[in-house]
């Protein structure tokens, strides 16, 4: 079997059997991403040069991952490799630094790729169809997007073109690609992760996860990036304990709530029997499922986008071509522009629509006069959320949910209507806005062959349940050992 | 005619080991760009993480300042477009700042004024520009580094009384060591809002904003420029516009700062970045205990304890190192009357520190030195203008009085048969001021003082040769 | 609420965006139909209800008054679209 093809956890079997060795390994990933990356497009700014440096890094005492490589978003820094977050004005950008997860990530020794991952630009997104690069195409269908924002990170996981990945979560940014491409993706709880280095988007709100072939990989790597950083202010000093020991525990008993408001009149019906099978399964397999209400589920989508938004207007502020990256020339040719005119025509070129439009809604939602109106009314209402969420946390261990209302849509389907984009992201908003922690897994497909995902949602800093129940689900099915055919 | 309303914004650089959110220097006249990294730069990715010391530090100054501190404090951002601002937004306090409502009193002229201030509370410091013919050039080593903002409310009604109150902001800061305070280094600046307004009128005036004032002088003098310009135009029946000005120390002058924005917008909102501040009772009482005794109390005290004027006592308590100096030498020095160790410390004491450019403290001439050089004087063992060139000695070589004064053989003349002989020699060599002083002028008296005092290389005692002259002159 | 083209003209200038007529036509569209939407806010009773600006109980977060090394100079440079010695530069501010 080709070493792309199989997961973290076989291959790191493999190297200690000495049955391979990383360059093997990074060897069968290069010949798989030449073939298929250019249908896929999951990575950006693949060039022949790459991987003539690339070699695995077994450098530590501490060699968990054991040089096997990984592949990182574009929106996480890597110090010297371009880091760009898929946007023409941060073109051309290296880091002088690592983000704090590439650190622990090296000091097990992975190798990071020096290649990246295509996305929505600046995680702006649920199609990775906003990248300055073009669209990321869906493995399972190449007419249909990835998902996103981390699109690039799923379809590279789901066509073996990479053996695991990370991404970012900012509103379902993990999940709902994974849940588009048929792997597995988890949105840590807001402060398991530090985020020193991940690009941001929304301050109170992203999170970095994995984003791989099955759930034991994603515990692997959720050991590695977890943990408190003294550079990340809102990274919590809780204990990171192993969770692969989470693994194969027994779910019986456990309590698993259905909120009634996400099984809604525009679901896709193909969706919704897939979950309820789904459901049906883990109650063969011992747990207890119940309704409940979500009651103010229907006000998430619009306190996302005014919170996210106004935060992102705020930390895309420094995008002005003083420091880095793209800078426009003069409108007027041989004469000086000013400083105003250079900050306005850099922007105005260097972002994408997508970006345009929310950091226009971010900054009015913060202007004189609507901050009550918009940015405070906001907060108040995510209270409100988060409220609901702490009720059913008192009575059962996890909810469960469809990640996404449909699967995977067509390229183009959906670009045109910012507002029908925005609404595709509402099962996954609430997580992001309570910090709870959420996991994306495979629970079926369409007749189209089209991967359907569940999600598992629980209270903060409980990702072992979430590894508990995940686990026994997937052993218990295969779905996550299906594969597409790259035509 | 017109009554002068004045409020002043001071930012001070807190002198902390490192920035306020990041590990870097913030060592003033370092190479450009060499004392920063991501989090300064405000480079994609990078987070802030707030400096331990420099919150103790601002709560150290608001207590110090009378203010509240608030149990409950928080960062915001505050959002705008400027090349020293890498990340174009600062963050800074807005509704929830660490403390409130204190004040500052000064005293002019024999009376007290309490001045309010508004508010103090943190933020960070931006870059600097140096402008060029068609660009600009950005150093970033001093983005970051912590700062106070100390509002005061519009108390101050005259420039006398805005100096005084720098003076005295400094002078408190400087004591607490939070600061250096130094305006020309940048670790104090000062902005200025002033409006006039009719005598007895309810409302205030237009007011102008004063920026670009370099040192407390220069803040005096602009305001005395502004005061003047703007009663000007109301004489001439003008208004004030509402406005930035500029001083302009060549030109001794304000100019307007022309810009075509609207008032900003700086969408202020919560520093998600930064999770909020609780700051306990038992905590602030901790600091507050290590709080020294400040310039004002010092100041009441040594008037009190010591007899001091006013005038004297301010000017020793304007430096923490000189003020306690300055009260070990008072301890030390025996008599019950303290005013000669005084007039010491605040003559040629300050005056030899002023040379050298530095505090009396720093001269390194211990109380009990000072003690025994007085003490010569006081024995009439040496003259007052020796004792001087004594003290100088002492400074530059270390040693002691009286090894000096044995060294320069400077022990006053006092016996009588030695100076009897030279005054005669006077009289005989000086008949003119003899007789002018038998006509009834006194100076021809000091004159022929001054005589002897020169022909015995100032070591005759002054008031036994005045004494002498008298008696042979009244005689002849 | 009503987004007309000049409120969408005057954020961009707060955002520092110079956008094409055309796109302040099409912005100013679909900015309205995304506010329609989210006035659906305006109809909760939020008058006993704190803001969440935290999502985390967090409070205290110091860091030590310690040095940590700063950036060599050429790294902190490295990526600047203009430089002149040890500067950044950029076009003159007008004031």
């Amino acid at each position: 079997m080709e070493l792309n093809t199989l997961t973290g956890h076989r291959l790191i079997d493999l190297l200690e059997e000495n049955k391979t060795t990383p360059q093997q390994i990074i060897d069968s990933l290069k010949k798989r991403i030449y073939e298929a990356d250019p249908k896929v497009k999951a990575y950006v700014r693949l060039s022949d040069s790459h991987f003539l440096n690339q070699t695995p890094n077994t450098k530590h005492q501490t060699p968990i991952l054991a040089g096997i490589p990984i592949s990182i978003k574009d929106n996480i820094c890597t110090e010297g490799y371009n880091t760009e977050c898929c946007s023409k004005i941060l073109e051309g950008f290296k880091p002088p630094y690592d983000a704090t997860v590439i650190r622990k990530l090296k000091k097990a020794d992975a190798t990071i790729l020096d290649l990246k991952t295509n996305m929505d630009e600046f995680a702006f997104g649920s199609s990775t169809e906003n990248s300055f690069f073009g669209p990321t195409h869906n493995p399972w269908d190449l007419e249909c997007v990835p998902g996103g924002s981390s699109g690039g990170s799923a379809a590279a996981v789901a066509a073996d073109e990479a053996i695991w990945a990370l991404g970012s979560d900012t509103g379902g940014s993990i999940r709902q690609p994974a849940s588009f491409c048929g792997v597995v993706g988890l949105k840590p709880t807001y402060g398991r992760v530090s985020r020193y280095g991940l690009i941001a988007f929304a301050s109170s709100l992203d999170q970095i996860g994995p984003i791989t072939k099955d759930v034991r990989d994603c515990a692997i790597l959720m050991n590695i990036i977890s943990g408190y950083d003294a550079f990340d202010s809102t990274s919590v000093n809780v204990e990171v304990p192993d969770y692969t020991k989470s693994l194969g525990m027994d779910i019986k008993g456990i309590k698993i709530a259905i909120p009634k408001e996400y099984f809604i009149e525009g679901m896709d019906p193909e969706v919704k029997s897939a979950l309820e099978e789904a459901i049906n399964k883990l109650k063969a397999l011992g747990c207890e499922c119940s309704e409940i209400s979500l009651p103010h589920t229907e006000y998430a989508v619009p306190v996302y986008y005014i919170i996210a938004t106004a935060e992102a207007s705020s930390n895309l502020a420094r995008f002005d071509g003083v420091q880095y990256g793209f800078r426009a020339q003069s409108a007027r040719a041989g004469k000086a522009q000013s400083l105003i005119d250079m900050y306005k025509k850099t922007r105005g070129e260097g972002f994408g629509e997508e970006a345009k439009r929310r950091i226009i809604l971010g900054t009015f939602a913060l202007s004189h006069g609507y901050y009550d109106a918009y940015y405070l009314r906001a907060l108040k209402v995510r209270t409100l959320i988060k409220k609901d969420f702490d009720a059913a946390f008192k009575e059962f261990d996890c909810i469960i949910t469809p990640t996404s209302p449909t699967p995977a849509f067509k390229i183009g389907e959906k670009i045109e209507d910012p507002l029908k984009m925005y609404l595709s992201d509402i099962y996954t908003i609430s997580v992001n806005l309570t910090g709870i922690p959420g996991i994306s897994m495979p629970c079926g497909f369409t007749k189209k062959g089209l991967p359907v995902g569940m999600q598992i949602l629980t209270k903060s800093f409980g990702e072992e349940m979430l590894f508990r129940v995940a686990y026994t689900y997937e052993q218990n099915t295969s779905w996550h050992l299906e594969k597409p055919k790259i035509s | 005619m017109y009554e002068v309303v004045i409020g002043l914004e001071a930012h001070v650089h807190l002198k902390t080991e490192t920035k306020v959110f990041c590990g870097c220097s913030g060592e003033f006249g370092k190479e450009p760009n060499s004392q920063t990294c991501p989090v300064c730069l405000g480079f994609p990715g990078s987070l802030p993480a707030l400096n331990k010391v420099a919150l103790s530090y601002a709560i150290k100054a608001a207590l110090a300042l009378d203010c509240k501190v608030q149990e409950y404090t928080k960062f915001d951002r505050k959002n705008y477009f400027y090349p020293d601002l890498p990340k174009n937004y600062q963050i800074s306090q807005y509704d929830l700042p660490l403390s409130k409502d204190g004040f500052l009193d000064i005293s002019l002229d024999g009376t007290t004024k309490r001045i309010g201030i508004r508010r103090v509370h943190m933020e960070e410091d931006a870059g600097k520009l140096i402008h060029k013919e068609q660009i600009s050039l950005v150093d970033f080593n001093r983005t970051g580094i912590p700062l106070l903002e100390i509002v005061s409310e519009p108390d101050i009604n005259s420039s006398a009384e805005a100096y005084e109150y720098l003076t005295a902001l400094k002078s408190i800061l400087e004591y607490l060591d939070v600061s250096d305070c130094d305006m020309e280094k940048g670790s104090l600046r000062c902005d200025a809002n002033i409006s006039i307004r009719k005598k007895g009128a309810g409302d205030l005036g237009v007011k102008t904003e004063l920026k670009n004032m370099n040192s407390f002088k220069a803040v005096k003098d602009a305001l005395v420029f502004e005061i003047k310009r703007q009663s000007e135009l109301l004489d001439a029946g003008e208004s004030i516009i509402q406005e930035t000005r500029l001083w302009d120390a060549k030109e001794s002058k304000t100019f307007s700062m022309r810009t075509k924005e609207q008032a900003q917008d700086y969408r202020y909102f919560p520093e998600p970045d930064l999770p909020p501040f609780i700051i306990k009772e038992d905590e602030i009482e901790g600091i507050r205990k290590a709080i020294p005794e400040l310039p004002r109390q010092k100041l009441l005290r040594f008037i009190r304890d010591y007899g001091l004027s006013e005038y004297d006592a301010k000017i020793l308590v304007l430096s923490k190192k000189d003020a306690d100096y300055a009260e070990s030498c008072i301890k030390t020095y025996q008599n019950k009357d303290k005013k000669i160790i005084v007039n010491w410390l605040i003559g040629p004491l300050f005056s030899e520190a002023n040379k050298r450019n530095c505090g009396i403290s720093d001269l390194k001439v211990s109380p009990k030195e000072l003690a025994e050089l007085i003490g010569f004087v006081e024995s009439q063992e040496i003259s007052n203008l020796s004792a001087k060139s004594v003290l100088t000695g002492m400074i530059n070589t270390a040693k002691s009085a009286s090894i000096i004064i044995k060294e320069k053989n400077l022990i006053q003349i006092s016996d009588s048969d030695t100076l009897v002989a030279i005054a005669q020699e006077v009289i005989k060599e000086n008949q003119k001021s003899v007789n002018d002083y038998k006509q009834g002028k006194i100076s021809a008296l000091m004159f022929l003082v001054g005589q002897v005092m020169k022909k015995s290389q100032g070591k005759a005692n002054p008031k036994v040769v005045q004494e002498i002259l008298k008696r042979r002159l009244g005689n002849a | 609420m009503a987004i007309t083209k000049e409120t969408v003209e005057y954020v961009a200038h707060l955002a520092r965006i110079a956008l094409k007529p055309k796109e302040l036509e099409k912005f100013s569209g679909q900015l309205q139909d995304i506010i329609n939407f989210i006035d659906k806010l305006k109809k909760l009773d939020i008058s006993n209800v704190n803001p969440t600006s935290h999502i985390l109980p967090l409070e205290n977060v110091f860091r030590e008054d310690t040095a940590r090394e700063s950036l060599p100079l050429d790294k902190a440079l490295m990526n600047a679209p203009c430089r002149k010695g040890n500067f950044f530069v950029v076009p003159k501010v007008i004031e």
